[in-house]
């Protein structure tokens, strides 16, 4: 593999120019209502108004500009409830992404470095990890624990470190047989000096693409899980939840079950052409994933 | 090749057994298993006997050969909302499962295979862009927001094909479609590059010569080799079917595995969840066997590895 090119110190207007800025605005615009949370939301997002129940959305008849995107059954906004969504979303994604990403990098650097019996016993792990389908996987944790937030985030992790283990592992043997590792080992840095100077900031690149491209990975899956209702909880508000309550009123009202899918759509397919960008910018040798 | 089948066998039942130590781990973190293995109302002296048939009162590794025990005889308890055992509920419920998981692979294939065939035919033109477009939004749609999407418009709107239940082959038209939207994107990204290698060789650039009627090399000629990736491939899909199944199988009331295990985690009916989490990661762990066995099959070079 060849060494990632040296960072330009300019500012990169030509490149700057070929952002993918839909993608960069559906996800900009999802962190604001992630972080605004109440205080930007057109209505309290859990505020019932039955006079309101079933008002469609505001370019249909009997809709009104105040419920832009029409209302659920018991007459709860559901443009507010959607950015309320975003919140759950940029938190699941964040904790999942930070501790599978920590978790599968380090198991696939030492695994990477030192090779042999640790190496061995990591892969057999990985393998066994994958025996299980992660959906399954989710369904007995959440049988034996309590359904939330934080059990979505462990299913995430245990279901995703493999995917990172696996692809750091191999970067790694390609970067130990490398003359200035060899150089700073015979020189006596210590092996957490190597892994932290010259190892991690090698495969920094790799963790960002992968780390983008889980997004909208962990988005589906928090979604299919809080819809099964092995997720999120009322009265927290999550956009699987959302459809999930929805379905029931199918027949009374489409937009229910249309609008906070179009959310999650949106979002992940932001996500996936954002990473694909970012992908052939960073690390164009994996284009293969 | 015996070496290679009797290799993969023998890491198949490693990963099985590694999949039975996660489900046993899991299913003691919540405390004491008794109370998950009797009803919530079982009196004193049914749990005491329930402790002891299944030596709960043994070191846990020994507890755990016996649950590996336990479950090579098929036991893996009674269902207590069903009043009969863990096992045959999901032995009943499998065919149902294992056809609609078929039905969503058959949608797939034969949606990825013309598409992924046109795009690397005409490379470049709207076929292969709209191709590239419909496997960006198949990636960014959760299976379950497609079959309430289908249900709407299908079921409820125009009234074309029922939304719920089982039985009749109209039944299984929209659940094979969600359960078979998702894999389409990448089925046909595989169709697409197999093809355009196969184009680009010798031999179709001979039938060129030779005057072969384009349509019988891309088709016929063409297709039979590109068609080599996706097939050994199928058995991965298939284990991927099964997973979605959990989720497709709940909108859609479809009386398989999967909602099973879901309505039996809600009931806390922890005997079927653990047989059907022990037997879907069974089935998941053959069909990829039968994929690494296919490769070996298909490319002699594979056979002699190691």
């Amino acid at each position: 593999m060849s060494a990632s090119a040296l960072p330009a110190r300019r500012i990169p207007w030509a490149a700057l120019r070929r952002l993918p800025w839909l993608p960069l605005l559906v996800l900009g615009a999802v962190g604001i209502a992630a972080i605004g949370g109440e205080a930007i939301s057109p209505h309290d997002p859990n505020g019932l108004d039955l006079s309101a129940s079933f008002k469609p959305p505001a370019w249909q008849d009997g809709g009104s500009w105040d419920y832009p995107l029409g209302a659920d059954n018991l007459g709860r906004d559901i443009l507010s409830r959607i950015m309320a969504g975003c919140g759950v979303s940029v938190i699941v994604a964040f904790y999942a992404i930070l501790f599978s990403g920590s978790i599968g990098a380090l198991a696939g650097m030492v695994a990477g470095y030192f090779g042999g019996r640790v190496d061995a016993v990591l892969m057999r792990l990985i393998e066994i990890q994958q025996s299980v389908p992660s959906i399954a996987l989710a369904l007995i944790l959440a049988a034996a624990m309590e359904p939330g937030l934080s059990t979505v985030v462990i299913v995430i992790v245990l279901t995703y470190w493999a995917w990172y283990a696996r692809i750091i592992r191999g970067e790694i043997m390609a970067l130990k047989g490398r003359d200035y590792i060899a150089f700073a080992r015979t020189a006596g840095v210590s092996t957490p000096v190597i892994f932290r100077r010259h190892l991690l900031p090698n495969i920094f690149n790799t963790l960002v693409v992968l780390g983008t491209l889980q997004v909208g990975q962990v988005i589906l899956f928090e979604a299919s899980l809080s819809f099964l209702g092995l997720g999120i909880q009322q009265p927290d508000i999550s956009w699987g939840l959302m459809l999930s309550d929805a379905r029931q009123y199918i027949t009374n009202a489409w937009w229910g079950i249309t609008m906070p899918g179009i959310a999650i759509m949106l979002t992940c397919l932001s996500a996936n052409v954002f990473g694909d960008w970012l992908r052939d910018r960073l690390d164009p040798q994996m284009r293969q994933l | 090749m015996l070496a290679l089948v009797l290799r993969r066998l023998w890491q198949g039942a490693i990963s099985i057994l590694g999949a039975s130590v996660i489900i046993f781990v899991i299913s003691r973190l919540s405390g004491d298993p008794v109370v998950m293995l009797v009803p919530p109302d079982a009196p004193p002296s049914l749990i005491a006997e329930i402790r002891t048939q299944y030596g709960l009162d043994q070191p846990l590794v020994w507890q755990y050969l016996l649950f590996v025990g336990h479950a090579l005889s098929g036991d893996f308890g009674n269902s207590y909302r069903w009043q009969m055992p863990a096992l045959k509920l999901i032995l009943d419920r499998l065919p149902a499962t294992i056809q609609l998981a078929a039905c969503g692979l058959l949608f797939s294939v034969a949606l990825a295979v013309p598409i992924g065939v046109l795009s690397a035919v005409h490379r470049g033109g709207w076929i292969d862009r709209i191709g590239r477009i419909f496997a960006m939004l198949g990636q960014a749609m959760p299976a379950f927001w497609v079959g309430l999407l289908l249900i709407l418009v299908f079921a409820v709107q125009l009234n074309w094909l029922p939304a719920f239940g089982h039985g009749t082959p109209a039944h299984v038209v929209l659940p094979a479609i969600a359960l078979g939207w998702y894999p389409v994107a990448a089925q046909t990204r595989i169709v697409r590059s197999a093809m355009l290698d196969v184009l680009d060789s010798d031999h179709i650039r001979l039938s060129r010569a030779l005057g072969t009627p384009e349509r019988l090399i891309v088709w016929k000629y063409a297709l039979r080799n590109a068609a080599v990736p996706l097939l050994t491939m199928l058995g991965v899909y298939f284990a991927a079917m099964l997973g979605g199944a959990f989720v497709v199988e709940t909108i859609f009331a479809w009386p398989g595995v999967g909602r099973t295990v879901v309505e039996a985690v809600f009931s806390r009916d922890f005997p079927v969840v653990q047989a059907g989490v022990l037997f879907t990661s069974i089935l998941f762990v053959l069909s990829n066997l039968l994929v690494d066995l296919s490769y070996g099959l298909v490319d002699p070079r594979i056979r002699d590895v190691r």
